[in-house]
């Protein structure tokens, strides 16, 4: 079947079967920071926003896209390098792989609650999973960042 | 120090944050046939016949291979990452028509499409002899069953095998009398400890693409921690030479162990090499569970005695551990069962024993840990009880007993101990926890119920007498240097750190280091990154090369200058007469190399070890229970870390953070069941529950450095030590708090709520 | 892996049970598990284009469509101030916000799974489902009704006098629950609806009157105890039965207590 989507901004139209997941049909189209960690809906490496809200891309229908928008990382660089920053200051970002990911999600919560608590930022983010940082440094990098943020829009 | 013990950014930091396809299954050509792999639902059988005219005529499938395509009384090999000649026995065949766990390979299948490969995988038909399978491995030294009665079962060392006896390995080593010095004590602490086969869980799952090279070779890509053991592998699995293989790592989604063996490689090289055509696997999260290289299964009996005051006088540890169908890792693990865990005590007398068997079940490998995890579950928890039995502080007991600096340790090879700072932190970890307000326990306010354990751990640093570490150093002819390494960085962080070494030595700038990673063509020899190596052994070849590189600038820089070599000295840009005011640049030195230039500017140093010095930790876990209903929370767990000095403090707390909650879920919610017929339960994320960030509170980490006077700029390890503290501490925690004790893991909340452990 | 043939938006109702007719048709809920499912499906019935993604909420009754989003019904306010925050209790540990984002109240419910926390919480709201074809159920009932190719529309929530809580146990944080115990007090008295045990939620009513005001602990205590006589328990690879009727004993007299209970 054809579906017409943006992606990332961009307006695209295929051909897909009607069973091909999204986080497939996006890394089709080169959108390879989207990855896939589990079978089960369970690890969050896939995390991709569909209308602006973070969901699962390997349990989205690539077809059920259709005439919605879709952002992966690669549509969020600037956003994705400011905040990524702060995890690289703390060494957290180990082996990467589940980063995407977690980093999408941790952009839709800022875009939600921009001052989110510890038991906030853990919730919100309780799908992501990590097996490199013990998530320790993953929050000391959020938490510097919503003080950073904080502080700028003080500034402005 | 300039750039050593700084906290700067990992190389890949940014690329990795913003998503970047630098991993395995983002590189790979999109031409790939894919492959497949169907899988025995058996846990013991050979394959009688197998049928795979219907499956070849799906569209779009290239070939499918079965043990008809293999010589079954070819050589076999291991698939374990392991210096050759490796301990590891030779008991794989590519395809095997024998099959031996539920999941054992039957069949690999290639096509065009993942749908075309799903369905000729649903259309193979395979008729089964079943066997009798070992699946208790109580009961496997010794059974008729035998997991490999074949001829051509080989190990090359000699670690005490025997396959007509189900035994990998086998040994027992003493020092003293044990059994008289135990007789004579007060008080003996005489438990078996059991830990299961928990998985690594890395969260990229295993995967290879492979293609022809311009030369006709074939060319692995793969997210493996081992590219030099990988093309013996290979080579040895396809029966190909050596020559035809080159091995190449990408940044790799965590590894923990499970990459130092081949697990998915040598399926899309077979594919590739038989059909000339670019291929690839990565496997599902489902075959992470059953088909992968998990913890070795042990069960470890420890009788340890002590005087009635708290002096440890001898302890006797017998492990039995599980290798499952294949030997991979089963000879080496278990050895550190005891030498990882009994040299942390000063003792009269030790024994330590152990026996490897095997069984119809997931072949082991190695795990971050490598047997020490749970030989140190084991010994901490006997003198965690031997505390409570004697009513001695647990932190003080030990304080009272443990090895200190310039020991010689009996238990640990008869090596010094070179560096040891374990007192300062069970002093640190002491002060940190607030262990003198909390200990035991305290009633809070909710209703629920805070308890305090402690633990210390060892573990080494490299292979020594065996393991090689390589560096090669360029000069490029900007003056900037490229650093080779065959040391694989699967998210440690050692591309990182030892260009931080790199660049302390050669006094420049770390930008100006480039880093170039394991190829097994271009890199100079590394036994791969396991065993906490890399730091140590690859950090020392850095250092000397980095050291040899300054020299031959000097040699160049002197020559252009017309000076004697002895009389220049380099400062990190400059070249300079010391008898007058001539100097040149690096920068004009690297242009004079690429112009009638006979000196190179590339050194290559292989470092080896006579060492292995063993960094340590004291770690403190507070629970949180709910004694109704079993939930126990970690909310908070200290640890204090010897790891020599930290090249990297944000990596070596990163490392210590990851490392401590792995071992949190080992001890608290990773379950391996088995139904009767051999198959795993926890075969999905979704059964298979590693800790989220909701299942700890804070991990609170501070280091208490020895200085390691034979490791690079005082450094040690720290990789694995630090999965070694959570589950004795744990345990421990749990008995403060409830009466109980429990030898096995992971200790569920059903088990605290009910107060038994039916296992 | 599940494998499609064609995706098909169901322009109405009808259009849509039509097609849920044949055994080969399906449909989609929130498309979870993926490729854990496994078979072919000849056309999936996808319910987005007939507005069944709003709660409505009126002075009697919530109306929930069955394309509702878990995370939807997470953060509706009105639901929340309904049920004392039991609502939210109830679906924030499930696997995650991503996931909440995609699965469906309809599918939740719909396939009354054993672990299910969705199914748990509307059992003690005295919940009921609108199914196209069998009409307005009980959700008690539904519960044990034997899967059919009717399609479910809304779940509706009707407004009482209303005090609630909800308790559950699990392994890790975001894991499938050991055991489930949603708890309601309204004009005709308290009920309780246990899961996860393994079997799906069931109802336990106060019908001998052992919880009259005002509540003590003793009394939670004796309900408790009432409670897990009557609901069997099984052993699976989370828990034993054993410890699943601990579980109920305990969850019970927490959510219990968590009601208020005084009048």
């Amino acid at each position: 079947m054809e579906i017409t989507l943006t992606l990332n901004g961009r307006k695209i139209t295929r051909s897909v079967e009607a069973d091909l997941a999204l986080l497939d049909f996006v890394r089709n189209e080169g959108c390879y920071s989207v990855k896939r960690g589990c079978d089960t809906s369970n690890c969050g490496l896939c995390t991709v926003f569909l209308d602006d809200k973070p969901v699962l891309s390997c349990s989205v229908l690539a077809a059920r896209a259709d005439g919605h928008r879709v952002t992966t990382m690669e549509g969020l660089q600037k956003e994705a390098a400011e905040f990524g920053a702060f995890i690289a200051d703390q060494g957290a970002e180990q082996c990467g792989f589940c980063n995407p990911g977690m980093i999408m999600n941790a952009l839709a919560l800022f875009r939600e609650n921009t001052e989110p608590s510890e038991e906030e930022i853990k919730e919100y983010l309780a799908g992501n999973l990590c097996r490199c940082s013990g998530y320790e440094g993953q929050l000391r990098g959020i938490q510097n960042f919503i003080a950073w943020k904080k502080a700028q829009g003080k500034e402005e | 120090m300039k750039i050593v013990n700084q906290p700067l950014r990992k190389k890949d930091a940014m690329q990795l944050v913003t998503g970047q396809p630098v991993y395995t299954d983002d590189l790979a050509p999109k031409d790939c046939l894919i492959v497949k792999l169907l899988r025995s639902p058996y846990a013991n059988a050979i394959i009688e016949s197998i049928n795979t005219a219907v499956a070849t005529k799906v569209p779009d499938i290239e070939a499918i291979f079965t043990f008809e395509d293999v010589d079954q009384e070819g050589k076999r090999c291991t698939y374990a990452g392991q210096t050759y000649p490796e301990p590891s026995p030779y008991d794989r065949l590519l395809l095997d028509r024998h099959v031996r766990f539920v999941g054992d390979v039957v069949a690999i299948v290639a096509g065009r499409t993942e749908k075309a490969v799903d369905k000729a995988l649903s259309l193979i038909k395979v008729k089964y002899n079943v066997l009798e399978a070992v699946l208790d491995f109580h009961t496997a030294l010794d059974n008729p069953v035998l997991v490999h009665p074949e001829a051509t079962w080989e190990a090359l060392c000699p670690v005490g095998a025997d396959n007509k006896r189900n035994l990998c390995a086998s040994e027992v080593i003493s020092d003293g009398d044990v059994d008289g010095v135990l007789t004579d004590c007060d008080v003996v602490i005489d438990r078996i400890y059991r830990v299961k086969a928990v998985q690594q869980n890395m969260m990229e799952p295993f995967c290879t693409y492979c293609t022809i090279d311009t030369y006709g070779r074939l060319h692995v890509v793969s997210s493996t921690q081992i590219v030099f053991h990988a093309r013996r592998i290979i080579a040895n699995a396809l029966h190909i030479p050596k020559t035809q293989v080159r091995v190449t790592k990408p940044r790799i989604g965590g590894g923990f162990g499970a990459k130092q063996s081949c697990v998915s490689e040598m399926y899309p090289a077979f594919v590739t090499w038989k059909l000339k055509k670019p291929s690839k696997i990565v496997f599902s999260r489902h075959e992470c569970h059953i088909a992968a290289s998990p913890r070795h299964e042990m069960e470890i009996k420890v009788r340890l005695g002590a005087t009635k005051e708290g002096k440890i006088r001898a302890i006797d540890v017998y492990t039995l551990s599980n290798t499952g169908a294949y030997g991979e890792h089963g000879p080496t693990t278990v050895g550190l069962s005891g030498h990882k865990s009994i040299p942390l005590y000063r003792t009269e007398a030790f024994r330590f024993g152990f026996d490897v068997v095997y069984t119809n079940l997931q072949a082991a490998g190695a795990y971050r840990g490598y047997g020490a995890p749970q030989g140190i579950f084991a010994v901490e928890s006997a003198v965690n009880e031997l505390a409570a039995k004697l009513k001695i502080d647990p932190i003080t007991l030990r304080e009272m007993n443990i090895t200190h600096e310039g020991d010689i340790m009996p238990a640990y090879y008869g090596a010094p101990n070179t560096s040891c700072a374990l007192d300062k932190c069970l002093a640190q970890v002491r002060e940190m926890s607030g262990w003198n307000e909390k200990f035991p326990v305290r009633y809070m306010a909710n209703g629920k119920v805070r308890s305090m354990g402690v633990a210390i751990a060892m573990q080494g640093s490299s292979i020594p007498y065996c393991d090689v570490g390589g560096a090669t150093i360029k000069v490029n002819d900007d003056g900037s240097y490229t650093l080779l390494i065959g040391a694989a960085d699967m998210g440690t962080g050692c591309d990182t750190i030892l260009a931080q070494m790199a660049a302390e030595v050669l006094e420049c700038e770390f930008e100006q280091i480039q880093v170039f990673g394991a190829d097994t063509d271009a890199s100079p020899y590394d036994s791969g990154s396991y065993a906490s190596s890399t730091t140590y052994i690859t950090g020392n070849a850095v250092t000397t090369c980095a050291k040899k590189i300054r020299a031959k600038i000097c040699e160049l820089g002197a020559k252009k200058l017309e000076c004697a070599v002895e009389d220049v000295v380099f400062d990190g840009k400059y070249v300079r007469s010391t008898v007058n005011d001539k100097s040149i640049s690096l920068t004009a030195i690297a242009a004079a190399s690429q112009c009638f230039n006979n000196i190179a500017l590339q050194e290559t140093v292989e470092m080896d070890s006579l060492l292995s010095p063993p960094p340590f930790m004291a770690g403190v876990a507070e629970l949180e229970i709910d004694l109704l209903t079993g939930e126990t929370a970690v909310a908070n767990y200290y640890a204090s870390v010897d790891c020599g000095t930290p090249i990297n403090p944000h990596l070596a707390k990163v490392q210590t953070e990851g490392g401590i909650l792995q071992g949190i879920g080992m001890s608290l919610m990773e379950n391996i069941t088995y139904s009767s017929d051999g198959r795993v339960y926890e075969n999905s994320l979704m059964q298979y529950k590693i800790p989220t960030r909701q299942d700890i509170g804070h991990i609170h980490v501070d280091f208490a450095c020895s200085y390691e006077e034979s490791g690079p700029y005082g450094a040690k390890s720290v990789g694995e030590l630090v999965i070694n503290t959570p589950a004795p501490a744990i345990a421990d925690a749990v008995y403060q708090a409830t009466g109980k004790r429990f030898f096995t893991l992971p200790i569920t909340p059903e088990k605290i709520a009910l107060g038994e452990e039916n296992e | 892996m599940l494998t499609i043939r064609e995706l098909k938006k169901a322009a109405t109702l009808e259009e849509a049970w039509q097609l849920n007719q044949k055994r080969i048709n399906r449909v989609m809920g929130g498309m979870l598990w993926l490729r854990l499912s496994k078979g072919n499906v000849a056309t999936m019935i996808d319910l987005s284009a007939l507005g069944l993604d709003k709660i409505e909420e009126t002075e009697t009754e919530f109306r929930i469509g069955a394309m509702v989003t878990l995370r939807q019904l997470e953060m509706h306010e009105g639901m929340a101030a309904y049920t004392n925050g039991a609502m939210k209790e109830a679906l924030r540990h499930i696997v995650g916000v991503q996931f909440r984002n995609l699965a469906t109240v309809g599918g939740s419910v719909f396939g009354r799974f054993g672990f299910s926390d969705v199914l748990t919480i509307f059992m003690a709201l005295d919940a009921k489902v609108e199914l196209y074809k069998g009409g307005i159920i009980p959700i008690s009932e539904f519960a044990q009704m034997k899967y059919d190719r009717d399609i479910l529309v809304h779940v509706i929530v009707p407004k009482q006098k209303l005090a609630c809580s909800y308790e559950s146990v699990r392994i890790a944080k975001t894991d499938f629950p050991v055991l489930t115990c949603a708890a309601a007090m309204t004009e005709t008295g308290v009920q309780l609806a246990v899961g996860a045990r393994p079997a799906k939620a069931a109802l336990v009513k106060d019908e001998q009157q052992i919880l009259s005001l005002p509540i003590t602990e003793e009394k939670a205590k004796a309900f408790a105890e009432y409670a897990a006589k009557l609901l069997p328990t099984e052993s699976n690879n989370r828990g034993s039965a054993k410890y699943r009727t601990h579980l109920i004993k305990v969850l019970a007299v927490r959510a219990i207590l968590a009601l208020g209970g005084n009048a």
